[in-house]
C-alpha cells in the first residue's frame, strides 16, 4: 500500500492522560492524532501506518451506557474511516478489557474493520470478545507496556504486509480468537486418521484436529411454588411452523425465529400448521404438530385448572444445525418477550 | 437455549429426546422425549393412548418445573436421575 | 475373503448405438438404459446428460452418486438386497468403472439435497467434479408420496450404476488391487505381535431422506453386526440419505470407503487390521445406548487396540460419536474420531452437540457453515430455484445473475466424515 494505514486508537480515562479512577465516569470523547501510549505506538509504526484520531471513555461511563457508547463509537468510526482499529491493551483490567472488546465488537461486525489490541488471556473481555480482535498477550500491569506495544506494533506490520490476510495465531503470535476456519490440505482425511491411529498406538504426541470444548453451567431457576397461577409458555426447536413457513425459516441453520399466535387454538390442526426442520423425518409432525409442541394437552391442563394459562404465543426455531451464538440470541430475545409477558415457566421442546 | 432462557429468571425444562446432549450443554431441568421425530406422540399408538403418552409426559415436565432443584436432574418418572 | 479389485480407467462418456468400452471412453446406448430404468410405472419421465470436469454445469438438487462396478468373479453380484440377491458378497473379481459416476437428480424431497458444481470454486469443495457424470434426471407422478419418491429414484440410480458396469465385465483392468481379510482367528494368528485396530462405521438412521441399507435391510433395523472391508466394495451397503449434502455419504463414497482404503496401507506392518464393526443413529435414547454399548462390546470382543471411527451426519448424531467414544474409552480402546464441524458462519460457535474428555483424537472434515459465493454456471441440470430451502441455503440464496451464496453444507460431499477429502478446520 502507498498509503499509510489510517488508525484509530481507543484507551480508557488513565492511558488517555486524563485521570485514574476519579476519571472513570467521563463521557466519550475524540482528540486529533495519537494521546498518551499511543504516541509510542505510532513512533514503531514509522512510515507504515499512523494514529488519526484517538477515542477515549471512561471505563465506568462505558460498562454504565454501553447502548449509547456502542453507538457513538459506531459513528465515531463511520466518520472517520479507518482502515485498523487498535484497542488499550488492557492488561488484567476488566472494565477496560470489556470495553476494548465491545469496541472491536461493533468495528468488525458492523463496519468490517479489522481490531488489534493487548489483553491479559484471564482478563474477561478476552474470553468475551476474541472472536473480534488480534489481541496479543500482555502482561497483567501496565508495566508489560514496553513489550505489549512492540508486540501489537509487529503483528500490525504483518498485517499491512499481508494485506489483512494474517496467519494462525501461533504464527502471528497472538491469542486463539476460538474462530474455526477450513483450509485444504495435502492429506485426505482419512490418512490423516491412520496416522494419528499410528501415533496414538506407539504412544507418541500427537495433536487434535479439533479440542473438545467445555461448558458452562447455569444456577437453576426457582420452582414454580403455585403453578395454578402461572402462565406457561411454550417454545420448540423443532421448527414447527404455520402452514406454508411464512416467515421462510430455514431448514438448517435457521437465521431467525418465529412467534405465532395461540389465540383460540386448541390444538395444531394438520390443515394448519407443519414443521420447516430439515434434520428429522418430517412426516410425523406434519400429520400432527402436536407431537412436537403440545399445545392439545396444554389446553387441557388450563382448562382443568393445572395451570393458571398457557401463553397466546409460541416460539419457534429450527434447530437443524444452527449455531449456539444464533440459539443464544434467539433465546435471549424470546425470553425478553415472554419476561415482559408476565410468562414465569417454559416447556422447550427438542427433536 | 434453555440456559439462556433460564439465565433471564424464568424457570424452563427441556423435553428432548438426546438427553446426553442436554446434560453435557447443562440445562438443568430434562424430561425424556419419545423418540427424535416425535418427541411427545407416538405414531403407533391410537389417537387416544398418544394423547395419553403426550399428557404424561407434558405432566413430568410440570412436575419438573414445581420441583426445586440445586444441580441438573433428568425427571423421568420411574426411574429418577440425580448426578 | 480375497477380493481383486480390477480398476478400468475411463476417461470420456458418450452416448452411442452400442454401449460398450473402447479407447478408455465408456459409450452409453440411451435408449436401451432408458427402456431398463424407467420400467416403474410411477416414472413420469428421465432424462440423462452428460457431464465432464471443468464444463460450465452445475447439478441441482443431488440425490446421490454411485459408481458403475460389476462382479466378474465370485458369489452374488453388486449391490446386494436391491440389484443382487442375497448372497455374500466381497470375494472374487469386481470391475470397477474409474473416473466415471452415476448422478441422481429430480424433484426436491426433503430439505437435504446437494449441489454439484462442475467447474468454479464450487466444484474444488465436491470430490465429484473431477469426474464424468452420468445426470439421470428422473421425474415422478404428482400423487406419489415423499417415501416412495425416494426410493424410485434410489432404483433409479443403482440400476443405472449397474447397467454400465456390465460394460466393464470382459475387459481387462489397467489396475489390479488385491484385499484379504482373514476368519479372526487365523488373522490373529497371523501377526501376533501387532496391535489389533478396527474400523467403526457409523451410518445415517433416521428415517426418511436420512438412511442407509445393508445388503438392503434398513441400517435403523439393525443390531451393530461385523463385516468384512471388502464387502463394502461390492455395495453392500448404500446409501438412502441427503443427511445435509455434505456430510452425507454417497453410494460412492460408501464403494470407495478411504478409510479403509488407508487402514489397508500399514496393515500386517505396523498393526493388524481385524475388521469392520457397522452401527447405527437411531433417533431414540434406547437405540443409542443400546448400539454404542453393543458395538463397544463387539471391540472388545475382537481384542482391539485401537479404532478409527467415523460419523455421519451432525447433530443428535454427535451424541452417537461420543457415546461410542466414552464406551470404547472405558474399555481401554484407543480412538480417533473423524467427524465434521457446525461452528456457524464465523465460525465462532461449538462445532459439535455433545463433548467428551475421551475424544482426544479427532480428525474434523471442516466447518460446513463456512459460506461461499458460487458464480453462475451457463447450464443447469435440475431445478436451481431450490437452493433456497436446500439445508445450508436460505432466503436470497441465489441471486439474479444465477450466483449462489451458500454454505458448503449444500454441496454435495464437501465435508464428508469418512475423510474422503481434503478439508480440514483450524483454530485461529
Amino acid at each position: 500500500m502507498s498509503n499509510k494505514l489510517r488508525i484509530v486508537h481507543y484507551l480508557n480515562q488513565f492511558f488517555g492522560q486524563i485521570g485514574g479512577e476519579d476519571k472513570a465516569d467521563i463521557p466519550l470523547r475524540k482528540e486529533d492524532g495519537a494521546v498518551g501510549a499511543g504516541t509510542a505506538l505510532n513512533n514503531l509504526l514509522g512510515e507504515d501506518a499512523e494514529i488519526v484520531n484517538t477515542i477515549i471513555c471512561g471505563d465506568t461511563f462505558f460498562n454504565e451506557n454501553i447502548e449509547e457508547s456502542k453507538s457513538k463509537i459506531k459513528a465515531m468510526l463511520q466518520e472517520i474511516k479507518p482502515d485498523l482499529l487498535v484497542a488499550g491493551p488492557a492488561f488484567n483490567a476488566g472494565r477496560y478489557g470489556v470495553a476494548c472488546g465491545t469496541a472491536a465488537e461493533i468495528a468488525k461486525t458492523e463496519l468490517g474493520i479489522d481490531v488489534v489490541s493487548g489483553i491479559y488471556p484471564e482478563n474477561p473481555g478476552y474470553e468475551m470478545f476474541k472472536q473480534y480482535a488480534y489481541f496479543v498477550e500482555t502482561s497483567d500491569s501496565a508495566a508489560g507496556m514496553r513489550s505489549a506495544l512492540p508486540d501489537m506494533a509487529k503483528i500490525i506490520k504483518s498485517y499491512i504486509q499481508k494485506d489483512g490476510e494474517l496467519k494462525s495465531p501461533a504464527e502471528e503470535e497472538y491469542l486463539p480468537r476460538g474462530v474455526r476456519k477450513n483450509v485444504f490440505v495435502e492429506e485426505r482425511g482419512a490418512a490423516r486418521a491412520v496416522k494419528m491411529l499410528l501415533k496414538k498406538l506407539e504412544e507418541k504426541e500427537f495433536e487434535t484436529e479439533y479440542p473438545m470444548p467445555v461448558f458452562d453451567r447455569v444456577e437453576p431457576a426457582e420452582a414454580i411454588r403455585d403453578m395454578k397461577k402461572t402462565k406457561v409458555a411454550l417454545v420448540t426447536t423443532g421448527g414447527i411452523v404455520p402452514k406454508g413457513n411464512p416467515d421462510h425459516i430455514e431448514s438448517s441453520s435457521a437465521s431467525k425465529f418465529g412467534e405465532y399466535s395461540l389465540e383460540g387454538v386448541m390444538s395444531l390442526e394438520q390443515a394448519s400448521y407443519e414443521t420447516a426442520h430439515g434434520g428429522y423425518d418430517p412426516v410425523c409432525a406434519n400429520m400432527d404438530s402436536n407431537r412436537v409442541l403440545p399445545v392439545d394437552i396444554m389446553r387441557d391442563l388450563e382448562k382443568e385448572g393445572v395451570i393458571g394459562e398457557l401463553h397466546n404465543k409460541f416460539y419457534t426455531t429450527v434447530g437443524n444445525g444452527t449455531s449456539v451464538a444464533n440459539s443464544k440470541i434467539y433465546a435471549e430475545e424470546i425470553a425478553e418477550k415472554l419476561n415482559a409477558a408476565g410468562v414465569q415457566a417454559v416447556i422447550l421442546t427438542s427433536t | 437455549m434453555v440456559k439462556e432462557i433460564e439465565k433471564a429468571g424464568l424457570a424452563v425444562v427441556h423435553v428432548a429426546t438426546v438427553v446426553p446432549i442436554s446434560k453435557t450443554v447443562g440445562a438443568n431441568r430434562i424430561v425424556p422425549a419419545v423418540a427424535i421425530p416425535y418427541p411427545l406422540g407416538n405414531p403407533a399408538l391410537s389417537e387416544s393412548e398418544e394423547k395419553k403418552l403426550r399428557r404424561s409426559i407434558v405432566e413430568q415436565a410440570i412436575f419438573a418445573l414445581e420441583t426445586d432443584i440445586d444441580k441438573q436432574k433428568v425427571f423421568s418418572g420411574e426411574k429418577e436421575e440425580a448426578f | 475373503m480375497k477380493l481383486e479389485l480390477g480398476k478400468i480407467i475411463i476417461d470420456d462418456l458418450q452416448f452411442a448405438v452400442e454401449t460398450r468400452i473402447s479407447d478408455k471412453t465408456l459409450f452409453i446406448n440411451q435408449e436401451e438404459l432408458l427402456e431398463l430404468i424407467g420400467e416403474d410405472s410411477r416414472i413420469i419421465e428421465i432424462n440423462l446428460d452428460i457431464v465432464h470436469p471443468g464444463e460450465d454445469v452445475r447439478i441441482i438438487p443431488v440425490k446421490d452418486v454411485i459408481e458403475p462396478r460389476v462382479k466378474v468373479k465370485g458369489p452374488g453380484g453388486v449391490f446386494p438386497g436391491f440389484i443382487s440377491g442375497e448372497e455374500m458378497v466381497g470375494s472374487g473379481r469386481t470391475h470397477v468403472l474409474k473416473g466415471v459416476a452415476v448422478v441422481t437428480t429430480g424433484k426436491i424431497v426433503g430439505f437435504q439435497e446437494g449441489i454439484i458444481d462442475m467447474n468454479g470454486l464450487g466444484a474444488e469443495y465436491t470430490p465429484f467434479s473431477k469426474f464424468h457424470n452420468l445426470v439421470v434426471d428422473c421425474e415422478v407422478k404428482e400423487n406419489i408420496k415423499q417415501h416412495e419418491h425416494e426410493e424410485i429414484l434410489r432404483m433409479v440410480g443403482l440400476k443405472t450404476a449397474a447397467y454400465l458396469g456390465k460394460a466393464a465385465k470382459e475387459i481387462e483392468a489397467d489396475e489390479v488391487e488385491t484385499y484379504e481379510h482373514k476368519p479372526f482367528l487365523e488373522a490373529a494368528a497371523e501377526y501376533p505381535n501387532l496391535p489389533k485396530v478396527g474400523y467403526i462405521y457409523m451410518l445415517q438412521s433416521q428415517g426418511l431422506m436420512h438412511d442407509t441399507y445393508v445388503y438392503g435391510v434398513d441400517a435403523k433395523k439393525i443390531i451393530p453386526t461385523l463385516m468384512s472391508p471388502t464387502e463394502i466394495m461390492d455395495g453392500a451397503i448404500l446409501s438412502g440419505n441427503c443427511v445435509s449434502a455434505c456430510d452425507k455419504n454417497t453410494t460412492y463414497v460408501h464403494q470407495n470407503n478411504p478409510v479403509i482404503e488407508e487402514l489397508y496401507k500399514y496393515h500386517g506392518k505396523k498393526y493388524n487390521f481385524m475388521g469392520v464393526i457397522i452401527t447405527n443413529e437411531n433417533v431414540t435414547l434406547a437405540d443409542k445406548e443400546r448400539s454404542s454399548n453393543f458395538t463397544a462390546k463387539l471391540a472388545e470382543m475382537l481384542s482391539l487396540d485401537a479404532v478409527i471411527v467415523s460419523e455421519e451426519g451432525f447433530g443428535n448424531p454427535d451424541a452417537d460419536l461420543i457415546m461410542n467414544s466414552k464406551k470404547l474409552a472405558g474399555k481401554e480402546i484407543k480412538t480417533v474420531l473423524i467427524t465434521d464441524e457446525y461452528a456457524g458462519r464465523d465460525g465462532a460457535s461449538q462445532s459439535l452437540a455433545d463433548a467428551d474428555p475421551s475424544a482426544d483424537a479427532v480428525i474434523t472434515a471442516g466447518n460446513a457453515n463456512e459460506v461461499i459465493d458460487l458464480p453462475p454456471m451457463e447450464k443447469v441440470i435440475g431445478y436451481q430455484d431450490f437452493a433456497d430451502v436446500i439445508a445450508g441455503g436460505f432466503e436470497g440464496s441465489i441471486k439474479e445473475d444465477g450466483s449462489i451464496s451458500v454454505e458448503i453444507q449444500a454441496i454435495t460431499g464437501s465435508t464428508n466424515e469418512l475423510g474422503f477429502n481434503n478439508l480440514t478446520s483450524r483454530s485461529y
